[in-house]
């Protein structure tokens, strides 16, 4: 209990005295405040896998009355994910995002935003209740939309600014499904809408949340914010956009199709989704085929990367009542989510170290990279094996999850999408590979020092280890996993 | 300590392997003892466990992934002659690497992907269930990639990429297969039957062929083979290792185990699958040799000469007969042992003679006289001249042949050994008859290159020779055969 307090308060204070202390002071502040949540992140974790899911009431009040916090084992590996992820983030920022080289402006507004971004990101994956997340969804995205804005260029700006126009339609359409749920039920709790008697406007209500939803998260065809605003941004900043701020969305889509209203999964709405799902593994691959410049490759790898998640929900569904591969499917997909998280943030930690050496991240300007600084090459490599799905990595565990539940269900044709994806996945991690590791007689700037240059690495480290080590996070996942994905295969 | 030994294995070269990429260029004492201490104590562990796996013995460690997948290290008959093979070329390798690239650019870069390759060419030959097979598979596609590319020139880096433009494709049509398979089975171990009463025929059957096309293209089968003639632009060091040892053979290792511990001999006889994998084989061996005939390059003939060996491994199993099974296997070692020795030769020849073409061969025979006799020695095995190792096997295989009632086998092997000795010959006529031209060079003061040629020589003629002792690759061939 107190230590979710913690977590969801200190990044606002690390973010508050950010601003009101002078730039140094409050860098420091800010630092301080990252390392007390990560260590509160990874204690909670370690009290979820111990005794089981967490739940908090505000005030005393029980819903419908009150508002229910729950951390249960989705919320936890999210939450230790991004508190590793924000770790890495921060120590790159600190010489990236020094005054002298990013601006004053930039220098100064990037850590109370990081911050407020977390705190956002906290309080979305453990709220129970629909207006609680939407109040988190704004403040994450308002976090977000500032962060790309942050650098000033131009086209940063006008990137944010299309940003800024999906996500307020975004929180619209979700806002607009929270309030005929409400209409509707008189409650907002994830947990006694569950037991709730069927409404006729529930599944309009749910097309609009998950619309909404979907535009957040820049699932396809809602993803032509993303690619501007995430290659627009400062690299650390874009780590955080990519690898968490569409998780946030991602977690609230499951709890609603999963939990709240399981009832309303139909098989349309799902073939719908994981349509949608498919669309962005091939259009999010295809385009990031065509890209010269590298920060736009993975940023189009996120959007085919999230297509995997949707292209799960078929499988992972409760429609087909109490089946043994629905909870494989379901695994899977949070599985490839974190993974994700973890190589994408490792990939644009280390575009951030190549673009600080060579001021560039044209695809040309890379060639012997890999000479100068072998650590984050490698890591960037790491990282590729996880997206591209081979093993032994976190990316192939989800997606041997997925693929399995898609043959046991009769329904091989998701499989052959996760399939086609990985080829071409390899396809778009080449180019990039092999130019830096082409040799090249290249003079770079002022290098990171090596201790920087492992940050990238643990986290792409991490994401392999998840292929590894599966077994603690699984036990982690099954605390408090929705009734409709039992245990199986 | 016992469960421990597939692990303790695994780490003699997995170790190895970590802390070399961590080291600088600089130090070479430490990175040739960190990759020869490995090499040796995994010999030594290896003597240590033939003698307890003969009697019957076996050693197993698993490690739960998540549920549905668990990492299954096991040491059986089987394993351990594939283990044995790659312990023993490592430790050769290794020896003929340090003294081929002395001081050369980026050497902790190579000799830790060297170290992974063994790792993962040793897990894959312990893996015990499917799974932890494709995870060792797809770590050996993944660790053989910057071998190939070492040199980093436009041939090296265009063979790495059509290497890769074979291999994932390839690896995802055994993903496909495992995961349609087990969606059915459950987990499928190779020690345990697999029940696959829930699939039909025709599903059995096209998922036995996603499985060859999946391991095929390792083994190089006609017609994904075209990449392994490319990947020639590797270091010599690593072509002997890839064509004697880690990628061929693990292509044709894990063809092995698909048919005797997956689908098993019976379920590929009544599938009728056996036929048309032994004409493919067939077809392969014919072709590599007569792909082999028209290279003038050393290292292309020999590379071709590989397409067309390897396929007697696929032959031997796909004939589902006790004897061919006994020869296939008992040629995994052996086609390992010769062709080390020749692709170990040619890099000598490369080196010290500056010879790539076979015309530059021409009386190099006396002038080399310690590389000219390995090479000969593997040339007339591979064309199976008796007692030598390929003999051995091109007799059980023939035996084989008559007991499963395809007769035409022998027709497919007499064809091989004309062909054989038609691309072999020429070269040891020039070797030894033709005259040296008058600016030739050529020395051998390279202990370092050219005792682990002769080693490997004599270890190829050992194997037929004493063919008929119980631990010979044939009498280990015939235990694992008949123990089973």
């Amino acid at each position: 209990m107190s230590t979710l307090v913690i977590l969801l308060v200190l990044p606002l204070l690390g973010a508050l005295a950010a601003v009101a202390l002078p730039l140094r002071a409050g860098r420091l502040a800010a630092l301080v405040a990252v390392a007390g949540s990560v260590v509160a992140a990874l204690w909670l974790t370690v009290q979820v896998a111990a005794s089981g899911a967490i739940r908090a009431e505000l005030g005393g009040w029980s819903p419908p009355l009150g508002i229910a916090l729950e951390v249960d084992g989705l919320a936890a590996a999210m939450i230790c994910m991004a508190a590793l992820v924000m770790l890495c983030v921060a120590l790159v920022a600190l010489p990236i995002m020094a005054p002298d080289k990013a601006g004053a402006r930039a220098a100064f507004g990037f850590w109370p935003l990081m911050l407020m971004l977390w705190a956002a990101l906290n309080s979305v994956f453990v709220s129970r209740d629909l207006f609680n997340l939407y109040v988190g969804l704004e403040l994450l995205s308002l976090a977000a939309v500032a962060l790309v804005a942050i650098g000033g260029k131009p086209a940063a700006i006008t990137a944010a600014v299309r940003y800024l126009f999906f996500a307020l339609a975004g929180s619209l359409l979700y806002l607009a499904g929270v309030v005929l749920v409400y209409a509707a039920h008189g409650t907002l709790d994830i947990g006694l809408l569950a037991q709730r008697v069927a409404s006729p406007t529930d599944p309009l209500a749910l097309a609009l949340m998950s619309a909404g939803l979907m535009a957040k998260t820049a699932l396809f065809p809602f993803h032509v914010w993303l690619p501007p605003a995430h290659a627009g941004a400062p690299a650390p900043a874009s780590a955080m956009l990519s690898a968490l701020v569409p998780k946030a969305s991602f977690v609230i889509l499951l709890r609603l199709w999963f939990e709240a209203m399981p009832d309303l999964a139909t098989e349309t709405a799902l073939l719908i989704i994981a349509l949608l799902g498919t669309g962005a593994v091939f259009w999010g691959s295809l385009r990031a085929l065509a890209q010269s410049r590298l920060k736009l490759i993975v940023a189009y790898s996120t959007i085919a990367q999230i297509g995997y998640l949707f292209v799960a929900f078929p499988l992972a569904s409760e429609g087909s009542n109490g089946v043994p591969w629905a909870a494989g499917a379901w695994n899977g997909a949070v599985f490839l989510a974190l993974s994700h998280g973890l190589a994408k943030s490792a990939m644009f930690l280390a575009v951030g170290q190549w673009i600080m050496a060579s001021a560039s991240d044209r695809l040309d300007d890379l060639r012997g990279m890999a000479q100068a600084m072998p650590m984050t090459a490698f890591a960037f490599a790491l990282a590729a094996v996880t997206l591209t799905g081979l093993p032994p990595s976190g990316g192939f565990t989800g997606k041997y999850l997925v693929m399995t539940a898609a043959f046991a269900s009769g329904q091989w044709g998701w499989a052959l999408v996760m399939a086609a994806g990985g080829l071409l996945a390899v396809a778009y991690v080449y180019r990039p590979l092999a130019l830096i590791f082409t040799p090249a007689e290249v003079t770079h700037h002022a290098l990171p020092s090596r201790a920087w240059q492992a940050l990238p690495l643990l986290l792409a480290g991490a994401s392999v280890l998840l292929g590894l080590a599966s077994a603690p996070p699984f036990d982690l996942l099954a605390i408090g996993r929705p009734g409709a994905v039992e245990d199986g295969l | 300590m016992m469960a421990l030994f597939p692990v303790l294995l695994l780490m003699t070269s997995l170790v190895p392997a970590v802390i070399t990429f961590f080291l600088a260029q600089e130090s070479y004492r430490l990175r040739n003892s960190l990759s020869l201490g490995g090499a040796i104590v995994k010999v030594v562990l290896i003597v240590v466990m033939l003698f307890a796996v003969a009697d019957g013995a076996y050693y197993e460690t698993e490690f739960p992934l998540a549920p549905g997948l668990v990492l299954l290290l096991r040491i059986d008959a089987l394993a351990l002659l594939f283990i044995s093979l790659s312990a023993i070329l490592w430790l050769l390798t290794t020896i003929y690497a340090i003294t081929y690239f002395g001081t050369k650019p980026n050497l902790s870069r190579f000799f830790g992907f060297f170290s992974l390759c063994v790792a993962a060419t040793t897990g894959l030959a312990l893996s015990g269930s499917l799974i932890s097979f494709f995870i060792f598979f797809e770590l050996l596609t993944l660790s053989t990639w910057p071998l190939v590319a070492h040199k980093q020139n436009e041939a090296s880096l265009k063979a790495a990429r059509g290497y890769l433009l074979y291999a994932l494709p390839s690896s995802a049509a055994l993903l496909w297969a495992i995961v349609w398979l087990e969606s059915t089975t459950g987990p499928v171990l190779f020690t345990e039957y697999t029940d696959m009463g829930a699939l039909d025929p025709m599903s059995q059957r096209a998922i036995f062929a996603l499985f060859i096309f999946g391991l095929g293209m390792k083994a190089a089968l006609v017609p994904l083979h075209g990449w392994l003639p490319t990947a020639m632009a590797a270091p010599a060091p690593v072509s002997a290792l890839l064509h004697a040892v880690a990628v061929v053979k693990a292509g044709a290792f894990g063809i092995v185990r698909v048919v005797v511990d997956v689908f098993g001999m019976e379920r590929v006889t009544s599938l009728g699958v056996g036929v048309p994998l032994a004409v493919l084989a067939s077809v392969t061996i014919l072709w590599g040799s007569v792909r082999a005939l028209q290279q003038d390059e050393i290292k292309k003939r020999l590379a071709f000469s590989t397409v067309s060996q390897v396929s007697y491994i696929i032959l031997g199993v796909a004939l589902a007969s006790p004897l061919a099974m006994i020869g296939g296997l008992a040629h995994l070692v052996h086609q390992g042992l010769m062709k080390i020795t020749l692709f170990f030769c040619a890099g000598i020849y490369d080196e010290r003679a500056d010879v790539r073409r076979i015309d530059g061969l021409n009386g190099l025979g006396p002038r080399m006289p310690w590389t000219s006799v390995c090479f000969s020695l593997g040339a007339f095995g591979m064309i199976g001249l008796p007692p030598l190792a390929g003999f051995i096997s091109k007799i059980y295989l023939g035996l084989g042949g008559l007991e499963a009632g395809a007769p035409w086998v022998l027709g497919v092997l007499a064809a091989s050994t004309l062909l054989n000795a038609a691309y072999f010959l020429p070269l040891l006529y020039r070797l030894w008859i033709l005259p040296a031209a008058d600016d030739a060079k050529g020395d051998e003061r390279t202990p370092g290159l050219v005792v682990p040629a002769v080693v490997a020589a004599l270890a190829a003629l050992g194997a037929g020779g004493l063919a008929a002792s119980a631990i010979s690759p044939l009498g280990w061939a015939t235990l694992i055969v008949t123990g089973e």
